[in-house]
This record gives structure tokens, C-alpha cells and sequence, in this order.
């Protein structure tokens, strides 16, 4: 699954689609011809995030022409991009999209979706119901849109799918200035859970976060690679759009797979048959 | 207290970037301000100045006929340093004109008029100077509803809403704001001998830390009175905080139709931007 990997730290138009398509198009040309063979755009790319009344007017069905232009670009390159979904059955979702070959390979729909605090996520979309491994021509990948990663139980899913790389596109907004640190809190509470994503689920992990303020709010990027043994690959700073070029290996893999074999050693069984007795159900008690 | 304190340079530099960016939103590439000769205005206009320049920042002075001579000398030294535009529009005429006439006396009722002017001569002189009014008020402020309803409190945009104002003297300082302005006693300078802590009946100091710990860590009564709070001030303050919350929110509109204006007409402000 050797591969050269584009990682877009955008800053959407809040709602304007035209003008968002028109810089993912830009991106998509640019890290084709940089000879990247994946690129990964950050959570609700096409649109922005905070949509409110705007979401269903920009909800896309999957045939929409707007897809339709990422997917013939997908001829060259793999892109994985964010949207609102409109399914078949009119449900609207906060989906992201795996395009390859001149097609939709596969969609994940947002499984956790964020309400609480400044968030309101149930208000607008339906949940998604599954973590499904991607088998694309480059590896095989599992896609978490942000608040998925924070349930371990999603990450996990994918490790027991033998993933080789976890694709995290998020729109995390910075928050948290108390301490004195150097950095927002949120900013490095999403580098431990990266780098622990990397470490215990021994995989890749290609974190695409937005940049850019929406009434008020700043999106804090940090896009990064993190390696299989949980260490940072390449990363931005800063608070500005740009563009994070690096390659994922196998070899990393199998190394970080050799020394600390957990995969070989886990035991999901014991999950399972937990699960079966009802430990979801009654909280464990 | 830890959770109050800040890293400066990490707060410069996402409020000069929040600056950049949403006033860039807007079609605009200038600003202005009051700058009163106070810390939180002096805050303001540093980043300003940072942020779009300092020729495209304005700075404007609006003292009345009984304003403390030393907050003009204060403002004037501020706007040097910065090198920032400035402009002097006494408001003395336009407050009078109506205090006069009315007969007010009560000091509330004409610090009120006198905000409220200090409000008109900046969105007027916005449209000349092309660029936005920037707000001033700090978190502090906004919490106990200490200013004046569409005077002072009004702005597009306010950058340091959310710093307590012992947060905005951490960011002052590294600022290198001038030391006379950090060295006063906080003053709105609406009447003769004003403080803000003579007239709020308690310090600063003690009321962002009993604010932080209610608001920003969510601490009940029992456990604020556990780390030394009197009932009696934590009272006071959630009561000052609820009574004004008609200042921080946009006017009530009666609901009438399906589809009513911020109740399920929901946009942001940012909208397409």
C-alpha cells in the first residue's frame, strides 16, 4: 500500500459550493501533479460546518454533478472529500466520499454525531450505522469524520478490519486557552488521540482538519500524518490553509506489527461475547 | 488562578488572524474603535494595528465636557505609540442637546446617553473611514451586564469577548501597552471619580475568579462556597448575570408565523461568507 498522500487544510466559503468545488478542483490538480495518488479533504469540504437552515439546500445526492466532476478527476488520483448527503430515502447525512477510478467507491456516513455545547449535529443530519473498511486500489482504509474518532469503539472496528490507514477528516474548532500552554487545548487533546490511534491500532493516520473562522469560531488545522508506532510523520502549524504532502509505507506497518503484535494478540471474542450477554445494554453493571 | 491564565502570544495571535479573516468576511480591510484611554480599548487597538495595519485602523476619540482630562492624554499616547489613525469628536454638543432639554440628571441616565452618542459618532464614522466598528467589552463586562445597551456593548465585531480582564491585562502587557493605561483603576469616566469596582461593589480580581469557576468550569454553589466564595457574592453575581441577560441576546420577536427569525430561521451571520 505504498503510497504519496495529499492532505488539504481548506478554508471553505460557508455554504458556497461553486466556489468550494472550484478549490477542491484546484488541489486536486495540483497534488495530482505533485504525484500524490491520494488526497484527503477535511469534513463537510464542499460545504463548511456550521450550515444550520442551510443544510438542506445543500444536501447532494450521490449522482449530483458536482460529485460527478470530483469523480471523473478521480480517474488520476483518489479523493476523499466531505459532504451533506441526501440518501435515496431523503435522510440527510454528514458523509464522506471515496472516489477512484472515475467513481463513487464508497461513502461513511457520520456515525457520532456532536451535540452538546456549541454543537447541534442531530438537529441537522441522521446518523450513520456502520464503520466499513474501504478496499480502494492503493490499501485498505477506514474513514472516521472527527467526533467518530473519539469513540475507541470506532477505531477499534478498524483495526480489527486490518486497516492500513485511518482517514480522519474533521472541522474541530480550537477552543481552550486556559493554563498558560502555548497551544489550544483542543489542539493537543487531537494529538494524543491521533497519536494513540497510530500507536494502538497500529495503522497510518491522515488527519485533515479545516482552518477558518465561521461567527466567531476559528477551525484550528493541525493536519498531520501520524506512523504506525503513534509519531508524528509531517505535520502543519499555524492557523492557515495549506497543504501537507508525505508518503505512507507497508513497511512501517509490518515493523510496527512485528514489534508489538497486538492485532495477533487481540481478542475480540471477548468483546463479542460481552456484548452478546448484554454489557452494551445494561451498562456493564 | 491557573485556568485564567493565558499564553499571550497564542492569544495575539488567533485574535489578530479572527480579525484578518472575519473582517475580511465582510469586504473590509480597515477598522475603528473608541479608544477611551482604558485598558480593554488600548487591547483592541493593538490588534488592530497588528492586524490590518496601523494606517487602516482609526482611533477615535469622544470625551465630554466633565470626561477626566488624563483619559484623553491616555488615548492620545496609546494612538501614538501605535501610530494608528486617530480622530477627536467631542460629544459634549450632541449629549447636551438632549440632556439639556430633558432635564436628566441622574448619573445612570446620562452615562447611558453619552455611551449611546459615543455608539452613533462611531457607526457614522464608519461609513467615511470604509471599515468596521470593533467592540471593546470584556468577557468580565459582558457576564455582569456592565455596559450600556447599544452604546458601548454595540459592535460588527469584538475580538476580546472572551477574556476575562485579567486576561486582557495579561494580553496588555505583552502588548506593551503604555504603563499609565495598565497602571489606573478601570474607569468608564461617565461621571466625576468613577471606578468600575466603586461602582460594582466589589474587585475585579474576585469577580473573574468566582466567574470562571461558575461559568467556564460549571462549579455549583457548594462547591464555590468550598473553595472560599461568601454566599452572598456568588448570589449576587448569578443573580447580576441572569437579570442582564436581555444585553447579550438580540431582541425577542413574537412568534407569529412557521418560520420566525432566529427561532427556526437559522442562519449565521457569516452566511455565504
Amino acid at each position: 500500500m505504498d503510497c504519496r498522500v495529499t492532505l488539504a487544510q481548506t478554508n471553505p466559503t460557508l455554504g458556497n459550493l461553486a466556489a468550494n468545488l472550484r478549490d477542491h478542483v484546484e488541489r486536486i490538480r495540483e497534488a495530482t501533479a505533485a504525484g500524490s495518488q491520494l488526497i484527503v479533504f477535511p469534513e463537510l469540504s464542499l460545504t463548511g460546518y456550521f450550515l444550520k437552515d442551510q443544510t438542506v439546500d445543500l444536501a447532494l445526492p450521490l449522482a449530483a454533478k458536482e460529485l460527478g466532476e470530483l469523480a471523473t478527476l478521480s480517474k488520476s488520483i483518489s479523493i476523499v472529500v466531505g459532504f451533506v448527503e441526501r440518501s435515496k430515502d431523503g435522510r440527510i447525512y454528514n458523509s464522506t466520499a471515496f472516489f477512484e477510478d472515475g467513481r463513487v467507491l464508497a461513502v461513511h456516513r457520520k456515525v457520532h454525531l456532536v451535540t452538546y455545547g456549541m454543537f447541534d449535529e442531530q438537529r441537522e443530519f441522521a446518523a450513520g450505522e456502520e464503520f466499513r473498511a474501504i478496499d480502494s486500489k492503493l490499501g485498505r482504509f477506514g474513514i472516521l469524520i472527527c467526533e467518530d474518532a473519539w469513540h475507541v469503539s470506532s477505531g477499534y472496528q478498524h483495526f480489527l478490519n486490518n486497516v492500513d490507514a485511518l482517514l480522519v477528516p474533521s472541522n474541530s474548532p480550537g477552543r481552550g486557552i486556559g493554563g498558560g500552554d502555548s497551544d489550544l487545548q483542543s489542539r493537543r487533546t487531537w494529538n494524543t488521540l491521533l497519536e494513540s490511534h497510530g500507536r494502538f491500532f497500529q495503522t497510518w493516520v491522515l488527519y485533515a482538519n479545516r482552518v477558518g473562522w465561521e461567527d466567531g469560531v476559528l477551525f484550528s488545522g493541525g493536519t498531520r500524518i501520524v506512523d504506525p508506532f503513534g509519531d508524528v510523520a509531517c505535520a502543519l502549524e499555524g492557523f492557515d490553509a495549506g497543504t501537507l504532502r508525505g508518503r505512507i509505507e507497508s513497511r512501517t506497518l509490518e515493523r510496527a506489527r512485528v514489534m508489538t503484535p497486538l492485532r495477533r494478540d487481540a481478542k475480540p471474542w471477548i468483546l463479542a461475547e460481552a456484548l452478546e450477554r448484554g454489557l452494551a445494554k445494561d451498562g456493564g453493571a | 488562578m491557573k485556568g485564567l491564565v493565558i499564553d499571550p502570544a497564542l492569544v495575539e495571535n488567533l485574535l489578530v488572524n479572527f480579525l484578518r479573516e472575519e473582517v475580511g468576511h465582510n469586504g473590509f480591510t480597515k477598522a475603528l474603535l473608541g479608544v477611551s484611554g482604558g485598558v480593554d480599548s488600548a487591547v483592541v487597538a493593538a490588534l488592530a494595528a497588528r492586524a490590518f495595519g496601523p494606517q487602516n485602523v482609526l482611533g477615535v476619540m469622544m470625551p465630554y465636557r466633565t470626561s477626566d482630562p488624563a483619559s484623553e492624554a491616555h488615548a492620545r499616547l496609546l494612538i501614538s505609540e501605535l501610530g494608528i489613525a486617530s480622530r477627536k469628536v467631542d460629544i459634549s454638543g450632541m449629549a447636551d442637546g438632549y440632556l439639556g432639554g430633558a432635564k436628566i440628571d441622574q448619573p445612570m441616565r446620562r452615562g447611558n446617553v453619552m455611551a449611546r452618542c459615543r455608539m452613533i459618532v462611531l457607526y457614522d464614522l464608519s461609513v467615511e473611514w470604509n471599515g468596521l466598528v470593533l467592540g471593546t467589552s470584556n468577557k468580565t463586562e459582558i457576564l455582569l451586564g456592565y455596559s450600556t445597551q447599544w452604546g458601548d456593548s454595540a459592535s460588527a465585531l469584538n475580538p476580546i469577548g472572551d477574556l476575562y480582564k485579567d486576561q486582557i491585562y495579561q494580553l496588555a502587557r505583552h502588548l506593551k501597552v503604555p504603563a499609565p493605561i495598565l497602571d489606573k483603576a478601570p474607569s468608564a469616566d461617565l461621571f466625576p471619580g468613577q471606578t468600575d469596582e466603586g461602582e460594582l461593589g466589589f474587585t475585579y480580581a474576585d469577580a473573574d475568579r468566582l466567574l470562571y469557576l461558575m461559568v467556564d468550569e460549571r462549579m455549583r454553589e457548594s462547591e464555590l462556597v468550598e473553595r472560599g466564595f461568601a454566599p452572598d457574592f456568588i448570589r449576587k453575581l448569578a443573580a447580576r448575570i441572569a437579570a442582564t441577560q436581555f444585553k447579550r441576546v438580540p431582541p425577542i420577536i413574537a412568534k407569529l408565523s412557521h418560520r420566525t427569525i432566529n427561532q427556526d430561521f437559522r442562519y449565521l451571520r457569516d452566511w455565504g461568507k
